[in-house]
């Protein structure tokens, strides 16, 4: 296939190409920031649990 | 009728361990459902005979849509929950949900502007459908802004289901707004009663697209609702047991 022609989207690549990329942007940003905090949420539970390593 | 296990989600530890077991197959799901919908959307499905390649947008922009309107939905059916049986695993999915919801509406809001420029050649109007689901982007943040601003977990929730079932009216004026006033945004093609106006071959990926975000969005929601769970319950008996059995392993 040729990528070029598909890149520019029949002329609209700067409206469907940004719109593709800010939903992948902050779909991933929501996923990726509760995923850490819940890991950094455990570990600070872990190290407050008596007997933890200080 | 057993409704043992049903009474048991309602219990943060069990609910935990649940989310815990749920949310990586969701996560998958979502991720074999983007691969093939964005597949459908970018490379099987034709151009539209009137507006060309833009419309594949509406793969993005229309999911985005129905999952601003569907989240607050179902924040508003937790909100139920919650003021009649003050059950606190729902206080946790009602807040867990607002951030997903907010996100969502900006999508649909920042899509929809990139649509529109080049086919109604403006990024913006105020008309109907535009400006209600603009309302809808201030709810969610002032849903967020409330649970901030009030100290009390259990006291914020409450008055959250309060706003998140005020805010209920602004749904059906969103989904109306285009029968209702003149407006620029385009009537449903898929949500009619009888007979959908698109195409199968546009049809496929707007599904999988759609079903896509709605596994995305269950799988961040557990996630979110158990780190919600995790700060409401640090310091009760099941937590230390969790954080300790995770110091054995």
């Amino acid at each position: 296939m040729d990528w070029g022609n598909f890149f520019a989207m029949g002329g609209y690549a700067a409206f469907v190409w940004p719109s593709y990329g800010i939903a992948a942007l902050l779909l991933a940003i929501n996923a990726i920031v509760p995923w850490r905090r819940e890991r950094a949420l455990r570990a600070r539970l872990r190290d407050r649990q008596p007997g933890a390593r200080s | 009728m057993d409704f043992v296990w049903f009474h048991k989600l309602g219990v943060p530890r069990h609910f935990y361990r649940l989310a815990l077991r749920l949310s990586p197959w969701f996560a998958a799901l979502a991720a074999v459902l983007f691969a093939a919908g964005l597949w459908q959307g970018l490379f099987v499905a034709p151009p539209d005979y009137q507006q060309g390649e833009s419309y594949r947008i509406m793969f993005v922009h229309v999911p985005s849509a129905w999952m601003s309107m569907f989240t607050w939905v179902f924040m508003a059916a937790m909100a139920v929950v919650v003021l009649v049986w003050r059950i606190k695993v729902p206080e946790s999915m009602m807040r867990a949900a607002a951030p997903l919801g907010a996100t969502f509406t900006f999508l649909a809001l920042a899509t929809g502007s990139l649509w529109g420029k080049p086919m109604w050649g403006t990024y913006w109007q105020w008309d109907a459908r535009l400006t209600s689901e603009l309302i809808l982007l201030f709810l969610y943040l002032g849903f967020i802004a409330l649970q901030a601003a009030i100290e009390d977990r259990r006291a914020a929730a409450r008055a959250g289901a309060i706003l998140a079932l005020v805010g209920l009216i602004n749904i059906p004026i969103i989904h109306y707004s285009v029968e209702w006033w003149n407006t620029l945004h385009q009537g449903p093609t898929v949500t009619k009663f009888d007979q959908p106006s698109i195409t199968w071959e546009m049809g496929r990926p707007l599904l999988l697209m759609a079903l896509a975000f709605k596994a995305y969005f269950v799988a961040v929601l557990l996630v979110r609702t158990r780190c919600d769970i995790l700060e409401a319950e640090t310091g009760s008996a099941w937590v230390g047991e969790l954080a300790t059995g995770e110091r054995t392993r």
